[in-house]
């Protein structure tokens, strides 16, 4: 078998045990690797209706059929674990050397059970585990915690994936860092701190062969020359921060907890003013010809020296989201989460439902008593100072950051609970994650694709924003077309994320990122890393059975039609500003958006799936476990 | 940084332009090896900060300190090409060139039990393929007196916008 070894290693934490599970071809040909591969090994290998922090949730990693070639963007991991966010399945991905590593060492994928008693770091040395004693890890960041082992174990070459302090200290939308980059959402960083693994490395020392190097290395060469030009150059340049603007343009950059589609102050957020004023080289993930990462530092102020790389989606959720046009906090910010390994999304929006809060008077400066201000002080919107010192005592668990590093739902609930208010309205989640920096008011298909998303309201999950900013259909209204293209834009990011590959690769292959655009060479990849025999049509099937296992996932742990819903203020309340003034999407436009796109799935009315569904994508068992 | 004073070209990569993506490290190890193990790549990616990252491979010295200090004499420098040579019915894998190369450009392969040093792919007819393939441009083979004609240039051209307007430019408009 050619770019799989055909092993899964296991790790039960509890009684510090391991075990080979073999693998046989026709397995990885139904899951492939990635995002697919390891949502099957949660299928596999958790217990069903299980607490997310309890030794009964694995930790399943999958590294990527293209890890450690020359095929440009293939250095990416899957990453799943029932979601203490929301319940259900809680998939991650990451650009990383680690898995490079993972795949050189021998191995498919990792699942990790159980839970230690103390603190420790699973070092894999090619086919030798180590438990190695972590205490002197805690309380550092995330990328000091990678140089601290690699010092420690005298190798350059040592690829770790660890939490930092938020994962430490169990903030549920803690993350997983390795070389600086996150598999970002879903909190897998509690899930890791709640079984006391502080990080996970690897040694792999062995090279890596496939079954036609020849024209795997001539397809990779091309792929990397045309990454180079303009197809990329909006990534290469300005990275995606670039989307600031546009968004901003469109009335869909979501402002002050999203009670807006545009900002005033938006000039000194975008990607063009942190080119020219913060950025200070661009780096790439493992394998990447494009390299995207924006690394921007804080040059004056009192957070002068704060530095991380800047994606759209951080700076939307700490700038516009918080009313902040100042680049110096948003950088500070995202540097507070991407150093203490937290989801910058989920902070920022907590914090802008904190702030939404306490200007309608329900927080008072009371509540936000801490170390640093004894007497509290006030979080409103705009306010960097306050914004920076909040997302602090998330971190740290501090005073109301205890309750707010539990994210937007469980802070909401309980403020409410106990308050007798109504902060639900504004609370902006949907399955208990907050959603990606995309108004879905002004985006009806994209408010489907969010709304029925199986790890929540996702952009990297459903791209069903493309037709409505493409203008393949009127962004502002209903039809029956949108469940077809709901279906359509979610399989197809699936396959990208079974691979995976990273999507800013997707025009480089003929200049056209469509099916019969990227879907040829995507066979050829695959064919030459493997010695299969795939061709066009097997494509979407690869997608449709990532997206499916983990829709199955999902339904055995008691998920109904009615958790496909969006926050409160999308279906509620319009906009009053900007080119998407005036719409929202109702609760019949919804429901019947989600009759269309069970149809188009070929589910039933309320959501389920046929047994014969399953069983035609080769999934029999999963048929007898939630088939209808 | 020490630096070499070779006559001789060598690769050279800019950390202005490196990424860090390792691309250079599977095909040099590819090309090799006919596997993909940075472990066997004779160019090396290093990234110390997270902003700080290079690649280095043999800088062709000129009096190579690996071959003086081979205690075996299975080093030996081209005197056109400045390239190392491995004689490998000599070498015993001591790894003393290892120590006393300032770049970590030597490294020893456990299975030959050989050490591996950059030989710029003489070999191939398209010439370095880390080069080739390099995305950013970032890897060039070069010269010290290329690099600091380059230096030279650069350092010049950046004050140019300084310096031109005060040169009374003859009026060529009559």
């Amino acid at each position: 078998m050619f770019g799989y070894s055909g092993k899964i290693l296991h790790i039960d934490l509890t009684e510090r045990k391991t075990w080979v599970e073999n693998k046989p071809e026709e397995w990885y040909k139904l899951w492939i690797g990635g995002v697919s591969m390891a949502s099957r090994l949660c299928w596999e290998n958790i217990k069903p209706g299980c607490d997310p922090y309890s030794p009964d949730n694995p930790v399943c990693i999958a590294n990527g059929i293209f890890a450690g070639t020359p095929v440009p963007v293939g250095g990416k991991y899957g990453l799943a674990s029932k979601s203490p966010m929301t319940g259900f399945i809680g998939d991650s991905l990451s650009g990383s050397w680690f898995t490079i590593a993972l795949k050189r060492a021998g191995w498919d994928g990792v699942v990790i059970h159980g839970a230690s008693e103390s603190w420790v770091n699973i070092f894999i040395d090619d086919d030798r585990i180590e438990f190695r004693d972590a205490t002197k890890l805690l309380g550092l960041g995330t990328f000091e915690t990678e140089e601290s082992i690699r010092e420690a174990l005298n190798d350059d070459q040592v690829r770790s994936a660890t939490i930092g302090p938020s994962g430490e200290n169990m903030v549920r939308f803690a993350n997983v860092t390795n070389d600086g980059r996150q598999a970002g959402r879903t909190g897998h960083g509690s899930v890791w701190g709640s079984k006391k693994l502080k990080a996970v490395s690897v040694r792999g020392t062995h090279g890596i062969k496939v079954a036609d190097p020849e024209t795997l290395n001539k397809l990779s060469f091309d792929i990397t020359k045309a990454a180079q030009g303009p197809h990329t150059s909006k990534y290469r340049i300005l990275g995606t921060s670039t989307n600031v603007l546009n968004m901003n343009k469109l009335g869909l950059l979501p402002t002050r907890n999203y009670s807006e589609g545009v900002f005033e102050g938006v000039e000194t957020i975008s990607g063009e003013y942190l080119h020219e004023h913060n950025k200070v080289k661009t780096i790439a993930c493992a394998q990447c010809p494009i390299a995207c990462e924006q690394m921007s530092v804080v040059k004056t102020g009192p957070w002068t020296g704060a530095m991380t790389g800047i994606e759209y989606e951080c700076l939307f959720a700490n700038g516009s989201n918080l009313g902040i046009d100042d680049i110096n906090a948003v950088i500070k910010l995202i540097s507070i989460a991407d150093s203490s390994g937290m989801d910058a999304i989920s902070m920022g929006i907590t914090i802008s439902w904190a702030m939404e809060t306490f200007e309608k008077g329900i927080f008072t400066k009371e509540d936000f008593k801490c170390e640093k201000y004894p007497e509290g002080f006030e979080l409103r919107f705009g306010d960097g100072e306050a914004a920076v010192t909040t997302a602090e005592m998330i971190r740290d668990r501090e005073g109301i950051g205890k309750m707010l590093s539990e994210g937007t739902r469980v802070a909401s609930f309980v403020t409410d609970e106990m308050r007798g208010t109504e902060t639900y309205k504004w609370a902006m989640h949907s399955k208990g994650l907050e959603p990606a920096g995309y108004e879905a008011r002004g985006l009806k298909t994209f408010s489907l694709g969010s709304a029925v998303g199986t790890r929540g309201p996702c952009h990297n999950r459903t791209a069903a924003y493309d037709p409505d900013i493409q203008g393949q259909v009127d962004r502002f209204s209903v039809d029956e077309t949108r469940g077809q293209l709901a279906k359509d834009t979610e399989e197809y990011a699936a396959v990208y994320d079974t691979l995976p590959l990273c999507k800013f690769i997707r025009r480089c292959f003929t200049g056209k990122a469509d099916r019969a655009g990227a879907w040829p060479t995507i066979v050829n990849l695959i064919n030459a890393t493997t010695g299969w025999d795939l061709q066009y049509d097997d494509i979407d099937p690869i997608g449709m059975r990532a997206h499916t296992i983990k829709k199955a996932f999902n339904i055995r742990e008691g998920w109904q039609r009615s958790d496909d819903t969006l926050p409160y203020r999308w279906m509620n309340e319009p906009m009053t500003k900007g080119p998407s003034a005036g719409h929202f999407t109702s609760d019949e436009e919804l429901e019947y958006m989600k009759d269309c796109y069970y149809e188009a799935k070929g589910w039933t009315k309320e959501g389920l799936i046929p047994k014969s569904k399953l069983i035609e994508l080769g999934m029999p068992d999963v048929a007898e476990e939630i088939g209808v | 940084m020490p630096s070499s004073t070779s006559k001789y070209q060598y690769i050279d990569c800019d950390p202005d332009l490196c990424i860090g993506c390792q691309i250079c490290e599977y095909v040099c190890s590819y090309t090799k090896t006919g596997e993909y193990n940075t472990y066997r790549s004779r160019i090396r990616t290093v990234r110390v900060d997270e902003v700080l990252i290079t690649a280095l491979a043999c800088r062709t010295c000129e009096n190579a300190p690996c071959v003086l200090a081979c205690p075996q004499d299975a080093l030996d420098q081209d005197p056109d090409t400045g390239i190392i040579k491995i004689d490998a019915q000599k070498c015993d894998a001591c790894a003393w060139c290892v120590e006393a190369c300032d770049f970590g450009a030597i490294s020893v392969n456990p299975l030959t039990r050989l050490v591996e040093i950059c030989d710029q792919c003489e070999d191939q007819e398209d010439g370095p393929q880390c080069v080739l393939w390099c995305p950013k441009e970032a890897l060039k083979l070069t010269t010290p007196e290329k690099q600091a004609q380059k230096a030279r240039r650069e350092a010049i051209k950046s004050i140019k916008d300084e310096v031109l307007p005060k040169i009374p430019l003859k009026d060529t408009t009559c």
